[in-house]
């Protein structure tokens, strides 16, 4: 009842409520954003600083060590041969992978996006091995490649597929590189999945329907309906997925750690050994940031794509 | 083959019933299942792997996929003669308060970049999608001095931290495509009304993108209980480590694994995330449609 009779004289009041809250609108946005920027300041951006700093120096475990220009640099680039491969590990291992998780996270959110029974608890399901806590499924996927006793290859020599015993799967880079990627697809692609069959249901169904009456195959519905519509869905996916694969370290870490003979590492993992057990900070800081750049690379690509305009 | 063609000639109305019985298996049923197969087996390998004694875990001479003698050993181990308890302990913890606190930060800062208009919101909205080019790989070496120089070292502290590093930027990203999606009108009006920019957040704005906050939480809580490269680096008193480094370090000794508690750990460290998702997936999915369409 109040607000009625407050309300009786628009003009005045909402002349002065529009002033008052412009002029707390901004000293508001900034207090809001305190917290947040804190946090990152001296959690991220101050790290990530002294991080540049520290990969053209020549720290280790307990000292902070001197400047030493671009020597890290130059030794992992001419001298330390674990470092190129594991460079190239990394964009293997992304490039498959990617190609992998889209390809069968299409599958799976097309087969999803059908009407069938239990519904919720398929969906629940498919999505788990994305949910859990990825060093532990790695490790019963470690456990599963076993070099004696490995379920994959009982099962694999009794459908007849691969002769007695089957592949000792960390003893040769291939073979080690196929289960890094088979066990990186197996916990991705559920994601790819579920965000695309997220995005397939907000697609208005009467453009399937003028498609069919303008006797589109289902191809060419797939093609000009379907995939222009999940652009922006694809991009994000494809974005966070490449940044995380990039960098990833659980599933190489525990499932092979470099083995055999330190083949194969990726950057994450190599720097890891320099920095920690090997102890040189200054060292595993430059391989790192390596890292940088690429990822930079990576996400202004994507963007691109992302803002073109409509 | 002969099925598939001669259905396709016909009229959707004259395809016997078994024919259409036929295809929805091979469209659908077959499809689901192997999809099940692929997803579930490894969850199957740890719980036959946990009950079985350790001369049956080294015999493939008759089938691995069953136990023929369970034994409880493994389990009676991991949660009475190892750390485990405290593990669940430290992660929970830790999971909860920098949820908590990641939530705080980002539906203040998601609310202030989605709705305010002040100098700088666009380039703040930028640096904090740019942090996603910083991942804790690219972090974590400067943090130990970092967390050195705080004196934080086996401290769930570290962690507590740290996390919201990552937690932050994506809740952020994903709430201010859902307060994008609430109607200015509203908190509007209960301005006019005489509330307050806070109070119309607060009362208005907040209850209303509570779906996705619950969703930014979920995410949160899930990135933290998995998280490993932090708490493997900060985290080496075996009181103080979180399930994922406790159950990945503690049950190998050299070349020995101990299958049976690593799988039991493994098992046990899923189980909270795997019954989280069960119960919200509809939220999970709606939470990441709103972030990946509006975002």
């Amino acid at each position: 009842m109040a607000t009625l009779t407050e309300r009786s004289t628009p003009s005045v009041r909402s002349q002065g409520l529009h002033r008052r809250l412009l002029d707390s609108e901004r000293g508001l946005g900034y207090a809001l954003l305190v917290p947040t920027v804190l946090i990152l300041v001296v959690f991220l951006a101050y790290p990530f600083v002294f991080g540049l700093w520290l990969s053209l120096s020549s720290a280790e475990l307990t000292n902070a060590g001197r400047f030493i220009g671009l020597a890290n640099f130059k030794f992992e680039f001419t001298v330390d041969r674990p470092f190129l491969q594991a460079l190239s590990n990394t964009f293997l291992y992304t490039g498959v992978t990617t190609v992998f998780k889209l390809g069968l996270g299409m599958g799976m959110a097309l087969l999803l996006n059908q009407a069938f029974p239990f519904q919720r608890f398929v969906r629940a399901a498919a999505l788990l091995p994305w949910i859990i806590p990825t060093v532990l499924s790695t490790l019963a996927w470690k456990w599963m490649f076993d070099p004696t006793f490995s379920v994959v290859n009982w099962a694999a020599v009794h459908l007849h597929l691969v002769g007695y015993p089957g592949p000792n799967w960390f003893g040769s880079t291939g073979t080690a590189l196929a289960a890094l990627m088979i066990v990186n697809t197996w916990r991705g692609f559920p994601f790819y999945g579920v965000s695309i069959l997220a995005g397939l249901q907000t697609i208005p169904q009467d453009l399937y329907e003028a498609a069919r009456v303008d006797g589109a195959s289902r191809f060419n519905q797939f093609t000009h309906i379907t995939l222009p519509m999940l652009r922006p869905v694809l991009l994000v996916v494809l974005l966070l997925s490449t940044i995380l694969t990039f960098a990833d370290f659980q599933v190489p870490f525990v499932l092979t750690n470099g083995a055999p003979f330190n083949s194969t590492h990726v950057l994450a993992t190599w720097a890891y050994q320099w920095g920690v057990p090997g102890g040189a900070i200054g060292l595993g800081a430059a391989v790192s940031v390596v890292l940088f750049p690429l990822l930079a690379i990576l996400v202004a690509a994507t963007l691109i794509v992302v803002r073109r305009p409509d | 083959m002969a099925t598939a063609v001669r259905t396709r000639g016909r009229a959707r109305g004259d395809v016997p019933l078994m024919d259409r019985a036929f295809g929805r298996w091979v469209r659908i049923y077959i499809p689901i299942l192997i999809l099940l197969v692929v997803t579930l087996f490894p969850f199957y390998w740890m719980l036959v792997t946990t009950f079985k004694s350790p001369s049956e875990l080294f015999d493939f001479n008759q089938s691995p996929l069953f136990v023929r003698q369970p034994t409880l050993e493994h389990w009676k181990s991991l949660f009475f003669d190892s750390n485990f308890p405290r593990w669940t302990l430290n992660t929970t913890i830790v999971a909860i308060v920098s949820t908590a606190i990641s939530l705080f930060c980002s539906v203040l800062a998601g609310y202030s970049l989605a709705r305010l208009r002040f100098k700088g919101a666009g380039a703040m909205g930028w640096g904090i999608f740019v942090t996603y080019l910083v991942p804790p790989t690219l972090l974590f070496l400067p943090l130990t001095f970092v967390i050195r120089g705080l004196h934080l070292f086996n401290n769930l502290l570290a962690l507590i931290l740290t996390y919201p590093t990552f937690l932050i930027p994506f809740c952020t990203w994903l709430l201010i495509g859902y307060f994008k999606s609430i109607p200015r009108e509203l908190e509007e009006s209960a301005m006019v009304d005489g509330a307050t920019r806070l109070q119309a957040m607060w009362r208005v704005v907040i209850p209303l993108a509570l779906p996705g906050i619950l969703s930014a939480g979920m995410f949160a809580f899930t990135l933290s209980w998995n998280e490993f490269l932090y708490a493997l680096i900060f985290m080496n008193d075996s009181v103080a480590k979180t399930i994922p480094v406790g159950v990945t370090q503690e049950f190998i000794h050299g070349d020995d694994f101990f299958w049976g508690q690593l799988m039991a750990g493994a098992l046990m460290g899923s189980v909270p995330v795997a019954l989280l998702y069960s119960f919200f997936v509809d939220q999970f999915v709606s939470g990441l449609t709103a972030g990946a369409v509006k975002g």
